[in-house]
């Protein structure tokens, strides 16, 4: 591998970031699948960054799942989009920061489609207008929330209490990183580091002490495509794209994978549970899974938050075995405490899949 | 060169203007020749020998860097300082090879394992011969055919003509130096229009065993061991399918040159919509530019054989002979039907 060629392609693919101010969308998903993931972000842009983020109530899904499901037409979807631009102009912000890699695809397949067809845009601003007389201004900046820590990542590593590096080796940890189909594949100059080699989650690694792990199948969909997980019929070739993922990256013995999408943390982390009830495979240490993370997370977990306040006890695959190489302290009784401190109870281990 | 040799023969005073340290250009890195299998040396030294029998002024480190329009002729002020008077200028700039590493998904510059055809060509002529990045012969070799060429993606969407014919010639020659290696050629059609083109690629196949597919790839992965896995589609079966290649190949295809781009500029030719430059007629007039008394041969115009360039050398030095003596052959007008 020779990483200065890489480097050239990622000088190519830089895109311009917002500094701050930024009109904040929530996934529909993640606040299930990962809870901790958008708290984390927000904790970290205020509290530890300064930044103004800002959240509407009335802020609604981006129909992209239906969209790309095809039960919303497009025109629908684009509407609902310009909605979404009218709370923010109406709230007095400019850079929008969405949470979800396929609202961050969807926005910018939008914007996409105006610039090149007006007429669209004009139709969709008289729908909007009929529909909620509302107006809005097109974004100054958009850049998905990955974005934004990958922009202050050398701010937050120089605030974090810990490294990607195993405590009891010194040597780095081995981060497999992972981006959604959504980010980069469909317009490459909008994701930092292009679709190829994309950078918005190895730069984090680097700069948090880690080393990519680059595998044959780096680039292979994690089988959350929504037609393939969505039709029950398909859910076979979900599970087979995130097979074919880790089968490709066991020989590296990767210690973690490092995501950006809502749908990627999701399916590598459940399907190893899937996986080894099915093939009685495992891909981690000593019959474990490898732990998957949201960048957020990650984050989280360099600058020293409890791990259960970043909600890593919602993950199939354990997290105190990395949270023991990287020396980060947990209070294993505290792992199933609800948020005021009551006990949810601890959830039934899997047979095959060691878990903790 | 050969026009150079030409018009130095017929009696001009001809100065030949190269910007490198030697004359010859890229065929010095060639090692044989399609379709015989020639060494490429021997075009060299059939063209340096005519230089050496000629009273051809060779120029090497030199370029021109301004070009002022006189009426007749020109004045070209060169890199050295000095200035050179000519009624007449043929401008052979060649072309450059197509950057791989624009084809992002064949991490050219990244893999350690994927090569491009010119790389090849050293590695052929080398003594080391064909080795991987670990420094052992290949078991399997994959050549990807059309890299950068007939491809709207990177821009090109014209025939580079001799990559075709190069894939089944460097297939050829990985066969004769490793007998028992694998080699896979995916094209996207075969394009053999030369004489003894088609037979080439019947013996590659009958002779040799090497495997055409046609397919372009999607997709090339380095595994932990330095192999590359290829994903692609055999659209003849109209299956995927994927492999992995001890090396893989580029057949980079030609773009117009730095110095076609630079030189046209300061004279102000006009390029064709693919960036070469354009000829007065592309059938009867293909060493005419558009200004009197400027005049092309070569991969400047359009990607080349070898061959066909000793064809355009050749005019090029009949049409300059002609233009210095008056005649107004390349002003004859024909109606547009």
């Amino acid at each position: 591998m020779i990483l200065s060629g890489k480097a050239a392609i990622w000088k190519d693919y830089q895109k311009e970031i917002a500094d701050d101010r930024y009109f904040y969308v929530r996934s529909c998903v993640r606040q299930n699948f990962f809870p901790g993931a958008e708290t984390t972000f927000l904790r970290i842009m205020r509290e530890e960054l300064g930044k103004d983020v800002y959240e509407h109530p009335c802020h609604t899904t981006c129909t992209g799942i239906g969209y790309h499901s095809d039960v919303v037409p497009i025109d629908t979807m684009m509407t609902v989009v310009a909605r979404q631009f009218a709370l923010m102009t109406e709230s007095g912000y400019e850079n929008l920061v969405p949470s979800c890699i396929t609202s961050f695809g969807i926005y910018t397949e939008v914007l996409d489609t105006w610039k090149h067809f007006p007429e669209v845009e004009e139709k969709v601003r008289n729908y909007l207008r009929k529909a909620t007389g509302r107006e809005f201004q097109i974004p100054k900046n958009l850049a998905h929330a990955s974005d934004i820590i990958y922009k202050f990542r050398s701010e937050i590593a120089a605030k974090a209490k810990y490294k990607l590096v195993n405590q009891i080796t010194g040597e780095p940890l081995k981060v497999v990183e992972h981006i959604g189909c959504h980010y980069s594949k469909m317009f490459p100059s909008k994701g930092v580091g292009g679709a190829e080699y994309p950078y918005v989650l190895v730069g984090m690694i680097e700069e948090w002490g880690g080393e990519l792990v680059d595998y044959p199948e780096r680039r292979h969909c994690c089988g959350f495509g929504f037609r393939q997980y969505l039709v029950q019929a398909n859910r076979g070739y979900s599970m087979s794209c995130s097979h074919k993922k880790f089968e490709s990256m066991e020989p590296y013995k990767p210690d973690m994978i490092i995501t950006n999408c809502p749908g990627c943390p999701m399916f590598l982390d459940r399907w190893q549970y899937a996986i080894a009830e099915m093939e009685g495979k495992t891909y981690g240490e000593n019959g474990m899974g490898i732990p998957v993370f949201t960048f957020e997370e990650v984050a989280g977990l360099v600058m020293g938050y409890n791990p259960w306040d970043l909600g890593l006890q919602a993950h199939q695959v354990s997290c105190e075995p990395i949270l023991d190489k990287i020396g980060i302290p947990y209070k294993k009784e505290e792992k199933y405490n609800g948020i005021k401190g009551k006990k949810l109870g601890k959830p039934e281990m899997p047979v095959k899949l060691k878990c903790c | 060169m050969e026009t150079a040799t030409y018009l130095a023969s017929l009696g001009f005073k001809t100065t030949l203007i190269e910007k490198s340290g030697q004359l010859g250009g890229k065929i010095r890195n060639w090692y044989k020749l399609f379709p015989n299998f020639s060494h490429s040396i021997e075009v060299f030294n059939h063209l340096q020998r005519g230089i050496d029998l000629s009273d051809v002024v060779v120029k090497l480190n030199t370029e021109v860097v301004a070009v002022e329009k006189m009426n007749p002729g020109f004045v070209l002020q060169l890199n050295n300082s000095e200035k050179l008077n000519a009624d007449s200028i043929v401008i052979c700039t060649g072309y450059d090879l197509f950057d791989a590493r624009l084809k992002e998904e064949y991490g050219y510059g990244i893999y350690d394992n994927v090569i491009t055809s010119a790389e090849l060509e050293k590695m052929f002529a080398s003594d080391k011969g064909i080795i991987t990045k670990s420094g052992q012969p290949p078991k399997k070799i994959g050549f990807v055919h059309c890299v950068g060429s007939r491809d709207e993606k990177v821009g090109n969407t014209y025939c580079s003509k001799v990559c075709c014919v190069t894939g089944v010639k460097q297939a050829i020659e990985v066969k004769e130096m490793i007998p028992g290696c694998e080699v896979f050629n995916f094209y996207m059609d075969l394009r053999m229009f030369g004489m003894h083109f088609e037979a080439m690629y019947k013996k590659a196949q009958e002779e040799h065993g090497v495997n055409f597919v046609r397919g372009r790839l999607s997709e090339c992965a380095e595994t932990i061991d330095g192999a590359i896995n290829l994903k692609v589609e055999d659209t003849l079966l109209g299956r995927p399918m994927k492999l992995s290649v001890d090396m893989l190949v580029l057949m980079v295809g030609m773009v117009p040159s730095e110095g076609t781009k630079k030189i046209g500029s300061l004279l102000g030719l006009e390029f064709g919509k693919n960036g070469f430059f354009k000829s007065r007629d592309q059938h009867s007039m293909a060493n005419i530019s558009n200004i009197p008394g400027v005049f092309m041969a070569g991969a400047c115009i359009n990607p080349i054989t070898i061959s066909h360039v000793f064809g355009h050398a050749h005019s090029a030095a009949l049409m300059v002979a002609s233009y210095l003596n008056n005649l107004p052959i390349e002003n004859r007008v024909t109606e547009v039907v």
